[in-house]
């Protein structure tokens, strides 16, 4: 220390450690290693690896890597508490998440001094941000379980949840894992990272001391094979949060299994800086973005975007903030940018700054010494990067972002959009309509208006695109946890053969011949094979011939559907006009319907009511064509936090074999009613009911592109869609195996899908309509506005 | 010793005086200020730097350097001035700068302020101090008087030893964006004073919106002002963080347009030494370590320093101290 008369003369801040005593105490406690938690107890460490201090490469601590036979333990553990934990009154687990959202708070400090030995981010962000955070989780989740009976009426929870956490948010990422899970009534296995386990271990202590009951809340720890071995577990659920790639992983892992899941993946989120920003707010922003929590943040503003006019002072203002970032000692309390995780990922962070500066980008970077031991990377922008770069297109993860300039709204939106991912977004603009525009256009399921990692428990979060699925936050992060409750024993959807492309049947002849083509882009267009496929009716009688779509069919139709893109701006009541008159359009040709059902197979009363419901069906989605909104949500004062539901785009829906006219119409109407385009498979063997549909959807004043239908084999076709990447979403009813190869093959863009694990749906009954529909037709895009004159 | 020491020791440093600019609009039009984002800097400015033991003991020393101490009452006597002035002299008990280990000569407040009628008293008490006394003038609080009696007083002020004048602006050329007559009122203020610094008092109080703020502390500098100061101490609202913020970038702004440094005087509601750090802190991170100096940087108050000299005393002895064990202002 120097003295008084010294400090004056440089009036530095000088060193200000948090004091790591208490922490340091308890991992001297367990220097023996630490074992997994599982049913309320911690087993004896097995086969242990070292988790380090990224700030000085220390040993911290010894973990165990979990072994499948571990992660079994883990889930049986897990299974046994599941129908005590679920049965247990709603205001007894209300109490349980109110008790662990108090003891985070009476621990606050040790959680974290820990996180931050562990994680190396600086102490103000695991003081101020993420511990406060944690609690509010368990705060806002107890109140879910107090309300969920009433909330979500009928809901089950979804069962024992295998759960994947990074380490960029250890704590922060299990509260909101476990939070929603726990308060849903589902058991959870956690799978803390290799690289920050301590803070989950720490927690599973402070639910013991809470007095979670055994069994509700087990974490094993271990690198990528133990996540392997959980996903393979006999969970109900799999929630994971860290890489795209992971996710893909996962997604394919999981396909055809009925586990459900949700994935929070990569981002490469867009900062767009418009020219009557207030750019000293917006440098501000890039800090808490791109600088916080050194840059490993899935939800970053990575790619700044500014206003050509405003370019130059910006970057001036940016270099000169730059500056004065503070680097060092995670538990300095005037530290600003703490330490890489490990040096794998500073490897990473090096390698690909290296390669897009050989690429010809400039990096600018903060000039501050790097401390010699640990992990350090200065903090910095990027200028010059090719759009091509891999510094344009790859997640970094780490304290850089790319700085280009725009000239217009429509070219930022343009550059904004120009990504695989689709997490976040922050808007600078002092001008509220351009704001709400760029806002709108967006491809990004949170987005932050003058503001940037903004968060809070009430408000969804959660990615479009390869950012994955699923929120987390709110009412949709419990629907995550939910389900409706099972159906009993369902019968299995039939499967269906490639249809025979020759001919061969015996025709009746009966008046003028009818062509039964394919519908695309609001033209009906012949099979690009050339071939058809026999319908036939009962006892095998051909009743007309239905075009053989191919994958150059869906391609086309897929072209058609996005051209329709108007539709999705199209308001509700628009909408709900169209399907108004879809509905008055097929009562005025309800009995040739209903003929052609019956001539499908159907019994005359079954036919007729397939029709009646099929109209309703037409009005109730047309009714909630402007009722399915969004919510303002209770977050923090002085913020607007709103959601809004958005048509995924364009949407691939393959249908049932039975209740041709009504499964499909089930399945169709959702989606368009909220704005998605779709290119639907019609029943393969009742296709005629769908080609009739034709004419009524053209006098129903349809725009072109927004239904589009290809008859043919539904699994080839279906194929060709899930692995389509510019499908957004897919929906799929047919056979278990069709549901697992449209699960596997959906992950190519991680496109969300729906599908009915071969289970038969009962279309006239409550399970073929509801709101469950659509909210799988949307996904939430949450909006933040900090207001203040 | 350092540029910031020694200008700590020559409160009127020769730094090239602002010479104001013509008007002009397009500085500030533009002007676009968030306010919950300046809000939110100013929340996370102090959470995100923290100043222990010697460290803090230094920037509290230097907060006395930059303190105007102030007494703006209506029972100001003689009297109240001279105890006001022995404080200035000696801010701090002999023990506790003993224990800082400073000489009573490097410890004393940048300035006394004062009521133009207290003036006399004030550089009487002051004599070979060389502790400059500012007088407010120009109708201070409210500023509603004409303009002739208000350069009237101004000069008053100066002819009995005001080396620096606290003028207030005219609220309603501000909330009227009449901003050739808030520039004229100024420059002409500016030209009553002098070779006195002026000191330009905004009452952001009364601006309320934080453009405001910024067009009004733009006007101020390009008319001359060789200070912007925040409130009167008067007003509902005085001394806020995000206010400060705004005004710093505002003279930022004028530093890089026209070259001249302009200093900062926050005025009214700061009470603590957690105040004065946490003012200092804005300072440094926004300006850097020049704008720590008291040529360019005062802390307008008056209780403050009755907790910054209790913190010190802690910080010396390790015992929590009692404000009446120490020599009131």
């Amino acid at each position: 220390m120097p003295s008084v008369r010294e400090a004056l003369a440089t009036l530095d801040y000088g060193p200000a450690p948090e004091a790591a005593d208490a922490v340091r105490a308890w991992l001297a406690d367990h220097a023996a290693g630490f074992g997994h938690f599982i049913a309320g107890r911690f087993t004896a460490p097995g086969e242990t690896f070292e988790t380090h201090a990224p700030a000085t490469g220390e040993v911290l601590a010894r973990v165990t890597q979990g072994t499948p036979g571990d992660v079994a333990a883990a889930v049986a553990a897990a299974r046994r508490a599941l129908p005590g934990w679920s049965g247990l009154a709603p205001h007894d687990r209300a109490r349980h998440l109110y008790a662990l959202a108090r003891h985070v708070q009476k621990r606050e400090r040790f959680l974290a001094v820990l996180e931050s030995l562990d994680n190396g981010k600086p102490i103000r962000e695991s003081r101020d941000i993420d511990v406060p955070l944690v609690a509010r989780h368990f705060y806002h989740h107890a109140g879910w379980a107090e309300v969920l009976a009433d909330a979500f009426p009928g809901m089950a929870p979804v069962g024992v949840c295998g759960q994947i956490i990074p380490w960029n948010f250890p704590l922060l990422m299990l509260a909101w894992k476990v939070a929603p899970a726990l308060a849903a009534g589902c058991t959870v296995v956690l799978k803390p990272a290799e690289y920050t386990p301590l803070t989950a271990l720490a927690f599973a202590m402070i639910a013991r001391e809470a007095g979670l009951p055994p069994g509700v809340l087990n974490i094993v720890t271990g690198d990528g094979a133990t996540g392997a071995a959980l996903v393979a577990a006999p969970v109900d659920k799999v929630a994971f949060t860290g890489s795209t790639e992971v996710g893909r992983a996962i997604r394919r892992a999981t396909a055809g299994s009925g586990k459900a899941l949700t994935l929070e993946l990569g981002g490469k989120s867009p900062f767009v800086v418009f020219e009557d920003a207030d750019l000293d707010a917006a440098v501000e922003g890039v800090v808490d973005a791109i600088w916080f929590n050194q840059g490993q943040v899935c939800c970053a503003g990575a790619r700044i975007l500014v206003q050509e006019g405003v370019a130059r002072p910006f970057a001036a203002r940016l270099t000169r903030r730059m500056q004065t970032l503070r680097l060092g000692d995670p538990l300095d309390k005037s530290t600003d940018v703490g330490a890489i995780v490990h040096p794998v990922q500073l490897a990473r962070i090096r390698g690909l700054v290296a390669e897009g500066v050989a690429q010809g980008a400039e990096l600018h970077q903060a000039s501050c010494p790097l401390p010699e031991r640990g992990s350090w990377f200065a903090p910095g922008f990027l200028t010059g990067v090719a759009p091509a770069s891999v510094l344009a297109t790859e997640e970094i993860f780490g304290p850089v972002a790319t700085l280009t300039p725009f000239r217009t709204p429509d070219e930022a939106v343009e550059l904004a959009n120009a990504t695989r991912y689709g997490l976040a977004a922050s808007i600078w603009s002092e001008n509220i309509s351009v704001a709400l525009d760029m806002a709108a256009r967006v491809k990004a399921g949170v987005v932050w208006i003058n503001a940037t990692n903004v968060f809070d428990a009430g408000a969804p979060f959660g990615g479009f695109r390869e950012s994955g699925f699923g929120r987390e936050g709110g009412r949709a992060g419990m629907l995550a946890y939910l389900r409706a409750p099972a159906p009993g024993r369902a019968a299995a959807e039939p499967a269906l053969p490639p249809p025979a492309a020759g001919p061969g049947l015996e025709g009746a002849g009966e008046g003028v011949d009818r062509t039964a083509k394919l519908y695309i882009g609001g033209k009906q267009a012949r099979p690009d094979s050339g071939h058809s496929y026999a319908i036939t009716g009962r006892g095998g009688r051909l009743l007309g011939l239905a075009g053989l779509g191919n994958r150059k069919d869906i391609r086309n139709a897929v072209e058609a559907a996005h051209k329709a893109e108007g539709w999705a701006g199209a308001s509700g009541h628009q909408r709900a006009q169209v399907l108004f008159y879809l509905a008055e359009n097929l009562a005025a040709r309800g009995p040739e319907f209903a003929a052609r059902l019956a001539a499908l197979g159907a019994p005359k009363a079954a036919a007729e009511a397939e029709v009646a419901a099929a109209i309703r069906r037409c009005f109730w989605y047309a009714a909630q064509a402007d009722k399915f909104d969004g919510a303002v949500h209770a977050t923090r004062s002085g913020h607007v936090t709103i959601t809004m539901p958005e048509p995924w785009g364009v949407m691939g829906i393959a249908c049932p074999a039975a209740a041709p006219l009504l499964g499909l119409l089930s399945l169709v109407l959702p989606a368009i009613a909220l704005g998605n385009r779709v290119v639907a498979i019609p029943s393969q063997t009742g296709a005629l009911a769908a080609t009739d549909l034709y004419q009524v959807l053209d006098t129903s004043d349809m725009p072109a592109g927004v239904v589009n239908i290809v008859t043919g084999h539904r699994e080839e076709l279906a194929e060709t869609l899930a692995r389509h990447d510019d499908v957004a979403a897919m929906w799929y009813f047919g056979t278990a195996d069709g549901s697992a190869m449209v699960e596997r093959e959906a992950a190519g863009n991680l496109k969300a899908t729906w599908v009915n694990h071969g289970r038969r749906i009962d279309w006239t009954g409550a399970a073929g309509q509801g709101r469950r529909f659509l909210e799988a037709a949307s996904q939430p895009k949450t909006i933040w506005a900090p207001y203040g004159a | 010793m350092n540029e910031a020491a020694a200008i700590a020791a020559h409160p009127l440093s020769n730094r090239p005086r602002n010479p104001g600019v013509p008007l002009a609009r397009d500085w500030f039009a533009a002007a676009a200020v968030n306010r919950p984002a300046a809000e939110h800097r100013a929340a996370t400015l102090t959470a995100r730097r923290s100043v222990k033991r010697e460290y803090q003991a230094a920037w509290l020393v230097n907060a006395i350097r930059c303190t105007d101490l102030t007494t703006l009452a209506g029972d100001d006597t003689e009297g109240r001035i001279a105890r006001l002035c022995a404080k200035a002299m000696r801010p701090l008990a002999p023990h506790i700068l003993a224990g800082l280990g400073l000489a009573p000569e490097e410890v004393r407040v940048a300035a006394v302020c004062v009521y133009p009628t207290m003036v006399r008293p004030a550089v009487r008490a002051l004599r070979g101090a060389g502790i400059p006394v500012a007088s407010v003038a120009t109708g201070f609080p409210a500023g509603l008087m004409p303009l002739p009696l208000r350069l009237a007083e101004i000069r008053y002020a100066v002819e009995e030893g005001a080396a620096e004048i606290d003028i207030v602006i005219t609220r309603a050329h501000v909330l009227s964006a009449d901003w050739s007559a808030l520039y004229d009122e100024v420059a002409a203020m500016r030209a009553a004073s002098g070779a006195a610094q002026l000191k330009a008092i905004l009452a952001t109080g009364e601006l309320r919106t934080l453009r405001n703020v910024y067009m009004a502390a733009m006007v101020a500098m390009q008319a001359g002002a060789d200070f912007v100061k925040t409130s009167t101490g008067k007003e509902g609202v005085n001394a806020t963080l995000p206010v400060s913020l705004v005004m710093v970038r505002a003279l930022r702004d004028y530093r890089e347009r026209t070259g001249f440094e302009i200093g900062f005087k926050p005025a009214g509601g700061m009470r603590t030494a957690r105040d004065a750090l946490a003012w200092q802190i804005l300072m440094k991170e926004e300006l850097g370590n020049r704008w720590l100096a008291p040529d360019l940087f005062r802390l307008g108050a008056s209780s403050m320093l009755g907790d910054i000299e209790r913190q010190l005393e802690h910080f010396v002895t390790g015992r929590y101290a009692a404000a009446h064990r120490h020599a009131p202002a």
